[in-house]
């Protein structure tokens, strides 16, 4: 039975889009669990931001592999297969999530309101040196970054977890899940300069959470 | 504005839009100048630069591997479909 199965396209090639829809498409074995593979953690990842528990998240990317396999004949090249498979993990959560957490309105809205850095960082009242940095970032030396790794890994995951719901999302997709701007926005129906506002936000609180255990680890 | 009247308070507020090439060409050209004069914000720009590899190296860690007899009922599932 085994050589039934065997694949016609090396799973090197499942890289491609194009390859690894075909392969999908043939039913071949080897592309489906090289997709289960690559995106159930990130499915997963993303999952968690929409609903409640990690119990929930799991019925929700279950959901989505059953809706992905169901549609898989479907695909078309509009986007990239991730995008693709992104788009049916969002839709699959919302509706668990109006279901089992309390929804957050569609309508994100950005509040501008908030420094990347602490105000008090900056001088305020010498004429001349106004808005330059008073406690200027410290350097982070590789050698100590490295020392450190898991743990500021374990802190930058903390960082986001604090973060709103839409400047999660859309950390996540951008900078864990390595979608592009254009894919953010038109996964979450957001227009450029929201999208990066809420980027901006996020990354700067995560990179100040680094700061503060760099800080720590170093004392 | 001239390029003096940029300041470090300010860059903050911009890197994410510097980093994503989306600000005029009239304020890179100011961000640009502000750089090559002040050590601090280039460290701040390395580490916002730090930041978004790391993060990116998230999910590297994932231990998230699915239970066997799901991957086999989705598996099944995948391969009668095809009809």
């Amino acid at each position: 039975m085994q050589a039934t199965y065997a694949a016609s396209v090396p799973a090197g090639d499942y890289a491609d889009d194009e390859l690894l829809a075909k392969a999908l498409s043939a039913r071949e074995p080897g592309a489906f669990e090289f997709l289960l593979d690559r995106y159930h953690g990130q499915l997963l990842r993303l999952a968690r931001q929409y609903v409640p528990s990690d119990a929930v998240a799991d019925e929700v990317v279950q959901e989505t592999w059953l809706a992905v396999i169901q549609g898989v004949d479907r695909f078309e090249h509009r986007s990239s297969l991730k995008t693709w498979l992104f788009r049916i993990l969002l839709n699959t959560a919302r509706t668990h999530g109006v279901k089992e957490k309390r929804s957050t309105p569609v309508a994100m809205t950005v509040d501008d309101d908030e420094p990347a850095v602490e105000p008090s960082r900056f001088r305020r009242f010498s004429l001349r040196g106004r808005g330059q940095w008073k406690v200027p970032p410290q350097p982070w030396s590789d050698p100590e970054m490295s020392a450190l790794a898991g743990e500021t890994l374990a802190t930058i995951d903390a960082a986001i977890a604090k973060l709103t719901p839409d400047q999660q999302r859309v950390i996540t997709l951008r900078d864990v899940l390595g979608c592009s701007a254009a894919e953010v926005c038109d996964l979450l129906e957001l227009s450029d300069s929201n999208q990066r506002v809420l980027l901006h936000r996020a990354r700067s609180k995560v990179r100040a959470a680094v700061e503060q255990k760099y800080a720590e680890g170093v004392q | 504005m001239s390029a003096t009247a940029y300041v470090c308070r300010q860059f903050v507020e911009d890197v994410t839009a510097y980093l994503e090439g989306a600000l005029p060409d009239a304020v890179v050209v100011l961000v640009d100048l502000h750089l090559a004069d002040c050590p601090h914000c280039r460290e701040y720009l390395a580490q916002m630069r730090r930041t978004v590899e790391m993060t990116g190296a998230l999910t590297e860690h994932d231990v998230d591997t699915m239970p066997d007899d799901v991957r086999r009922r989705l598996l099944r599932a995948f391969l009668e479909s095809d009809q």
